[in-house]
């Protein structure tokens, strides 16, 4: 075996090792003066001292910055240089994308002799070190156990193979009494005692026991994850009986409205609606809480690669066009000694989930367009993940297709490993300090490359119409997939067919098994030569490994035994509707008692540096906003390209100007007090900001993401169904449908005997259509001279909002929604904003019109007066800091330039608005009080600093 | 006169294949995608095409480093057919990735003369991708034929290995065509208006021909006035800058 060791020429900066410095520094450990990180490249076989130098010279290493030395060693260099030296490598199964092109790079320089390579990190650290310093790196930093380890020991660089002999599992379900029931589903199957004997009554119909394939696939099908049986089942509230929560309240708006540009909801793996007739567009957010918690780039990573999977699996297929992407996390600078036990620091979860999303998205060349990202401590056990992307596919193609009995089953794209098994019920179960220990095997790095090829060739086999149905190997892995296509016909399944990544899996590891970069076709006998040879030239593998049937039962066989014959009405049909209490009590925090100060500015520096409304720039400049050349507004907008903009907006098609606007609206401060109006007031902001980019109510679809506590525990239940009721309530009034949404519930951490619970908390995000980009507006303001208006009603609501919660206050009096004022308030404006009367326009949220301003001011680079005196409100607010820090709904900042003035007013005629100040040339901004003293006044440059400053790493 | 064609070069990982398709389509070539797999088993011929173009993208996910794996392949397996192709006058442009294949791949700075690499695109000083707008200035010395009559550009940035380094010496020898600059045209602003730490804030860089022509920033990203980040609030433009490095060169042959 060669050993190979790759690193930066002295002399050259060394941008990881300067990296690893700073966090070795963040973490409090200042006597590291130089930290250097090189790669290592084990290969295994037989080449020759000459081959492994052409290797280094002309592969691995670069020959202007690095060098390289190489040895035929038996066990790694661990003392060196006088410095600290630590070296990684991932667990054995888990995969570096690397390995594969290294292994092709060796091929094409013509070398046979490498049978394989693995790789690891090595990492120098000089200066003084204690032992204990020395493993707090390590362990806050370098190795995550999950996947990673230390290299202490000659290792061998491929996985031993191991033989799996085939023997049949059988449970001895039909024996089993309820403890022994309950004990057999604890962390394997996570289902409840009533769920278990509904299992037990089917196969002792049978007369026979189950195998453990068929006890996991009924496991997988009845899992939370994917069945969502808390929203479907039965659930008791006071008096009240609520009978599937998802239909009776966000599914029956689309079914109210009866929109006929809904073209596809609730059915398929993503939401589908009209574009222009010709095309359609696809939407989906998913999270990827849990795997994040654990291993934050992988878990992100694999995030991104599974919603973009959903896009794939849309309709027949729908063509990725742009990602948005909302965190939460606990507070970055948390203490850690106030870090429980078993947890990553927020901090560097931050910092995986971020590299994760830009090296798997940007490497898929989709761009990130916007996002949010927000702190709360109890983020800390359950950072939140959501990943949105948006496809567009041919309208005749937009409906879920359907496969004809004698159809072949092919599976495409990467091979199948151990990987993530058990996903989908982990997620379905809390995290507690064990969890990392029990979910090793749920963790998985991706490997965008593989997805890269999988999207290039599915759109080539699509237009040629190769297959019938297409589905994304998502949570559940096949058992899923090909268990819910096969719904309505039957399938058999031939699972040694299956291609692996090694050897030794079961069979109901093959079955089970999560590898990512993997979908699911349905395809006529007659096209499958033809399709299996597209993918090749795709350089993706695709494998026939079943045939639909006719007898709907789910039939796997290995090596020509049934492992599996499970009947699909019982599958997917059988599982006893859930019965849960919910109770509501609306709880009372203390109301803020302190004075008004006579100057706001202080105030104002905070909000614009508290994290949550802070500049994300250093985050989204490391995803590529252009790729596609399609982004008409991007993230950052403004003079200086820095400031915050409101919603993005494509334009896909490049010789039409139509274009897809893309929102979020997330607030979970608001639900502390109540998850009804955070719901309303979070569609009410994903609406607001679709409006303020010079879009209109028209054609507007959402999402829901719920992301919740326990849901068997029953305030938690009763707050979901308060949140659900508003997104009804709302929604309808705006007449804006629901699409498709998720859930993650059990977001709870256990540890030390307390349970931390994440603040309920619910991402709506938006997709319209807009009819011409060229009407896009910033929110940046523009001209000096212009008028600024405020279009809304300020309201005494302070409750939940930034402005409280800097002076440790949260307050009951929590923003509320009008619809009916609302949508005409957005369709008046949007009709001005259509004839051009708006030269910029910014939605009010955190921190209402003080936050606004400020932003509109130093993203136009122009300073700003604002008179509080002139602001409409809805009832009588005696105090300048609450009007200027209210966070009411349906309010935005609208800059007109003078001679639209009068214009702009006859069209907002009927609903609230004033003309609140202007925009000035002297780079000030100044606001004066409701009694018209002056009670603010900054340079617009310390402002921006303010507000950029916190997340500058 | 029949149409110019371009032929876009796909490997696994390439991203920006379809807007630089566009791109010269926009310019009036006729444009075809062809992967790798298709020149290498010569179902499409170089020869064929009178302009080539490496896109932008990730290409064997950028492992090792960043185009290093396609490099190899062209210079291992298609070396004869893209020398064949820039011997009897073909354009060749690499944007961003296409910039590190054709450096690693020793096409740049001198077409296959066998001589050692002397130049690479090393990681970024910030140590992280970085995607933003840069200003750049064009050597008005500088024989490339793409970026004919212009004296300045506005292109966005996208990558985490854009920092050219060179060996000493060859730096006097080098075309450099674009440089990275503020928005005065004053080349020495530092980052980020070089955002990544190339040496000589050198952007882009052709050989002596003027006919090979590679480039950091993404042409292709701006051709239309909407795609410019301060759109709403500047006066448009009947074309984005990057518009005319296409068009230059299609007129190029059409005149040719």
């Amino acid at each position: 075996m060669f050993r190979i060791e790759v690193s930066v020429k002295p002399g050259f900066p060394d941008p990881r090792g300067e990296a690893l410095q700073r966090d070795i520094r963040d973490l409090g450990i200042t006597t590291v003066k130089q930290a250097r990180v090189s790669d290592i490249y084990l290969l295994e076989g037989k080449p020759d001292e000459e081959e492994v130098g052409r290797i280094c010279r002309e592969l691995l290493a670069d020959p202007l910055v690095e060098e390289y030395s190489y040895g035929e060693v038996s066990s790694p260099r661990i003392e060196d240089r006088n410095a600290h030296v630590i070296e990684v490598a991932y667990n054995p199964g888990v995969m570096d994308p690397v390995e594969e092109s290294v292994e092709k790079g060796i091929g094409d320089l013509g070398i046979k002799t490498v049978e394989s390579v693995k790789t690891a990190e090595r990492y120098y650290l000089w200066g003084e070190l204690p032992g204990s310093a020395l493993k707090f790196i390590c362990d806050k930093l370098l190795v995550n156990s999950v996947i990673q380890h230390m290299v202490t020991k000659r290792e061998g660089v491929s996985l031993p193979a191991t033989v799996y002999e085939f023997s049949l599992e059988v449970i001895d379900l039909l024996g089993m009494d309820s403890d022994e029931l309950v004990e057999l589903s604890k962390d394997r199957l996570w289902l409840d005692l009533n769920e278990m004997k509904e299992i037990q009554n089917y196969f002792s119909r049978l007369g026979r026991n189950p195998t453990d394939v068929e006890l996991e696939t009924i496991a997988q099908t009845w899992s939370e994850h994917c069945i969502h049986k808390t929203f479907k089942g039965k659930i008791k509230l006071g008096e009240v009986v609520i009978d599937n929560l998802l239909k009776s309240t966000i599914m029956k708006v689309t079914e109210e409205l009866g929109k006929p540009w809904c073209l596809s909801v609730f059915v398929d793996n993503a939401g589908v609606i009209d574009f222009d007739g010709r095309y359609a567009l696809c939407f989906k957010v998913e999270t990827h809480n849990h795997p994040s918690a654990v291993e934050p780039y992988g878990g992100a990573s694999t995030g991104i690669g599974g919603v973009i999977r959903d896009i794939l699996g849309a309709g027949l297929g729908g063509k990725p066009i742009m990602n948005t992407d909302v965190f939460c996390f606990g507070p970055p600078d948390l203490p850690y000694d106030r870090l429980p036990e078993g947890v990553l620091h927020p901090r560097r979860i931050f910092k995986g989930v971020r590299a994760g999303v830009a090296d798997y998205a940007n490497r898929l060349g989709i761009p990130t367009l916007n996002g949010a990202i927000l702190f709360d401590e109890r983020y800390v056990g359950n950072p939140l993940v959501f990943c949105g992307t948006v496809g567009l596919l041919p309208k005749e193609l937009s409906q879920i297709g359907q496969q004809q009995p004698g159809d072949l089953v092919v599976l495409v794209g990467g091979r199948t490993g151990r990987d993530g098994i058990h996903g989908v019920t982990f997620a379905s179960g809390e995290l507690t300090r064990e969890s990392e220990a029990i979910s090793t095997s749920s963790v998985q790095i991706g490997n965008p490359i593989t997805e890269k090829k999988l999207i290039d060739a599915l759109l080539k086999a699509r237009d040629r119409g190769l297959y019938r149905r297409i589905t994304d190997c998502g949570g559940g892995g096949l058992s899923s997939a090909v268990g819910e296509m096969a719904r309505e016909t039957g399938v058999c399944v031939y699972l040694d067919l299956v291609p692996l990544k090694y050897s030794g899996l079961t069979y109901t590891e093959i079955w089970l098994s999560e590898s990512q970069e993997r979908m699911v076709l349905a395809a006529p006998r007659g096209s499958v030569d033809e399709l299996v040879s597209l993918f090749a030239g795709e350089d993706v593998e695709a494998t026939v490994i079943g045939e639909f049937t006719n007898n709907r039962h789910l039939q796997l066989f290995y090596q020509g035994n049934l492992v599996s014959d499970l009947d699909m009405e019982f599958l997917h049909n059988g599982l006893p509707q859930l019965r849960r209490e919910a109770i509501w009590e609306r709880p009372q925090h203390s109301e803020p008692d302190f004075p008004e100060p006579h100057d706001l500015g202080d105030d104002l520096f905070g909000i614009l540096g508290s994290p949550n409304v802070c500049s994300k720039e250093s985050v989204i400049r490391q995803y590529d906003h252009e790729v596609q050349g399609a982004s008409i507004l991007k993230p950052l907008v403004g003079i200086e390209n820095d400031g915050p903009g409101d919603a993005a907006i494509v334009k896909p098609i490049p010789d039409s100007n139509k274009g897809v606007i893309v929102s979020n609206g997330i607030n979970p401060k608001y639900g502390d007090i109540d998850p009804y109006w955070m719901a309303a007031s979070a569609i009410d902001e994903a609406l607001r900001q679709v409006i303020a980019v010079g879009g209109d109510l028209g054609r507007v679809a959402l999402l829901d993401n719920f992301c919740w506590g326990n849901p068997d525990k029953p305030d938690r239940l009763g707050a979901l169904v308060r949140a659900a009721e508003a997104c009804h309530d709302i929604a309808i009034s705006y007449e804006t449908p629901f699409i498709s949404g998720k859930d993650s519930l059990y977001n709870e951490y256990e540890a030390e005997g307390k349970t931390i619970c994440i603040p309920h908390t619910l991402l709506i995000s938006a997709l319209a259509v807009m009819e011409d980009v060229n009407r896009a507006v910033s929110m940046d303001s523009k001209r000096e001279g212009d008028l600024l208006y405020i279009v809304g009603t300020t309201w005494n609501e302070l409750g939940g909002s930034h402005y409280y919660g800097i002076h440790g206050f949260i307050g009951n009096n929590v923003p509320k929604v009008d619809p009916r004022r609302g949508r005409e308030l957005m369709d008046r404006l949007s009709r001005a904003m259509g004839k051009g009367l708006v030269r910029a326009c910014h939605d009010l949220s955190e921190g209402g019109i003080g936050v606004a301003a400020a932003e509109m001011a130093f993203a136009g680079g122009l300073g700003m007066v604002i008179d509080l005196e002139r602001v409409p409100l809805g009832e009588p607010i005696n105090r300048s800091d609450f009007v200027l820090f209210s966070e009411s709904n349906t309010r935005f900042l609208v800059e007109v330039a003078p001679e639209d003035r009068h214009e702009f007013e006859s069209m907002m005629a009927g609903v609230d608005f004033a003309a609140i100040g202007r925009v000035k040339d002297d780079e000030r901004f100044e606001v004066y009080g409701i009694t018209g003293e002056r009670v603010l006044s900054a340079s617009i440059a310390e402002l921006k600093e303010a507000w950029e400053r916190p997340l500058r790493w | 006169m029949a149409r110019v064609k371009t032929l876009i070069l796909r490997a696994p990982g390439t991203n920006c294949d379809e807007e630089t398709a566009f791109a010269f389509e926009q310019a009036g070539s006729q444009v075809e995608l062809a992967h790798i797999k298709e020149l290498l088993g010569h179902q499409k011929l170089l020869s064929s095409y009178q302009i080539m173009a490496i896109p932008g993208g990730f290409t064997y996910g950028d492992d090792i480093s960043a185009g290093k794996v396609l490099a190899n392949e062209i210079r291992l397996k298609l070396r004869e057919d893209i020398q064949g192709f820039i011997d009897s006058g073909g354009l060749v442009l690499g944007i961003c990735n296409g910039f590190q294949v054709l450096v690693k791949a020793g096409i740049l700075p001198r077409p296959a003369d066998g001589s050692p690499q002397q130049l690479t695109l090393a990681g970024n000083d910030s140590g992280v991708f970085e995607c933003r707008w840069v200003y750049l200035r064009v050597n008005q010395k500088s024989p490339c034929i793409f970026t004919k009559g212009m004296t300045s550009m506005y292109l966005p940035v996208a990558h985490g290995e854009g920092k050219v380094v060179a060996e000493p010496g060859i730096l006097e020898e080098l075309n450099v065509v674009l440089y990275y600059a503020d928005e005065t045209g004053n080349v020495q602003a530092g980052y980020p208006y070089n955002p990544n730490g190339s040496v000589d804030n050198i952007a882009g860089i052709c050989d002596a021909s003027g006919r090979i022509f590679a480039l950091m920033p993404h042409p292709e990203r701006f051709t239309r006035w909407t795609q410019h980040p301060r759109w709403t609030r500047e006066p448009p433009q009947k074309y984005g800058d990057g518009f005319h490095i296409f068009r230059n060169a299609v007129e190029w042959v059409e005149n040719a």
